[in-house]
């Protein structure tokens, strides 16, 4: 843990905001969808009942919300050293757009959207906010997700 | 499968679940394999509790994906999940029952979509809300 008062300045948080990583792309499988939503416990049709997803408006299986978060996309780098070991998740801010479906390749990019600090009970930490935006091989984007991680 | 809810018949203050989880280790090693998030805080105790926590904790994804299924269960298969939100406030541990619940704050049209906002969270056995949340969803109008 850093007992410095401040580790970020303007001039790095300029550095930083913007900073994209490289794309990573994931194959979605129909046994993978089916293995997450078993895994989350959700018995939904629409993720693992084929006969029953063919028949619904989807025309076939669809993957659960959060399946994405499998798609594990690669972070951006920042473009200085950290002096901060331990990463505690904030939260998760999801928005929507089209279905992903067992096929479909989804290419993940994230981004560095603001960094701040502020010191806490556990001291001084750096509090990032990520956006993943998630695309399919249509060049649809599917879905959006802000993550707000903390280092300290 | 539970009948079609349309957007006619919601209200502000519509309740939402409670749908009572009971996570185990078990549960959180499938998680584990499934999304490939493999830190071991979330299954391996001594390395846990070497990092000062007081056992393993849930995956803050894997709640994230319960208030999902919360949300996806309740607005049914016509109902379009526009957005959904939720922070980690507190650490949940297996072994003890969490509730996913909700309460719709507010509905509207907009561009010929009928729209819900709901806030949703997870709350654990003392009543403490540990994962608070929002979720948009679209419904058919009747």
């Amino acid at each position: 843990m850093s007992t410095a008062a401040s580790f970020l300045t303007e001039e790095m948080r300029r550095q930083a905001i913007g900073q994209e990583s490289e794309p990573r792309s994931l194959e979605v499988e129909k046994g993978a969808i089916i293995k997450f939503a078993e895994a989350i416990g959700d018995g939904n049709p629409l993720y693992v009942d084929e006969v029953a997803a063919r028949a619904s408006r989807f025309g076939g299986l669809i993957a659960p919300p959060t399946f994405l978060r499998s798609a594990v996309s690669a972070r951006p780098d920042l473009p200085f050293d950290v002096p901060f070991e331990r990463v505690l998740d904030g939260g998760s801010d999801w928005e929507y757009f089209e279905p992903v479906r067992p096929g479909d390749t989804i290419t993940a990019v994230s981004r560095i959207d603001d960094i701040n600090e502020r010191t806490g009970s556990i001291g001084l930490m750096l509090i990032q906010t990520i956006v993943i935006t998630y695309t399919n091989q249509f060049g649809q984007v599917v879905a959006t997700q802000t993550n707000t991680s903390i280092r300290y | 499968m539970t009948a079609q809810i349309v957007w006619d018949d919601i209200d502000e203050g519509t309740e939402i679940g409670p749908v009572v989880r009971h996570p185990d280790s078990q549960q959180l090693v499938k998680y584990a394999g499934a999304s490939g998030d493999y830190y071991q805080i979330h299954y391996d105790k001594d390395f846990a509790q070497g990092t000062g926590l007081e056992d393993i904790i849930i995956h803050g994804a894997l709640k994230n994906a319960f208030l999902g299924s919360l949300v996806t269960d309740w607005m049914g298969p016509q109902g379009n999940l526009r957005r959904l939100s939720c922070q980690y406030r507190g650490m949940d541990i297996p072994g003890r029952p969490i509730s996913a619940r909700g309460l719709v704050t507010g509905k509207y049209e907009d561009d010929g979509d009928y729209l819900v906002d709901c806030e949703i969270w997870l709350e654990n056995e003392q009543g403490q809300r540990t994962t608070p949340g929002r979720a948009t969803v679209s419904l058919p109008k009747s």
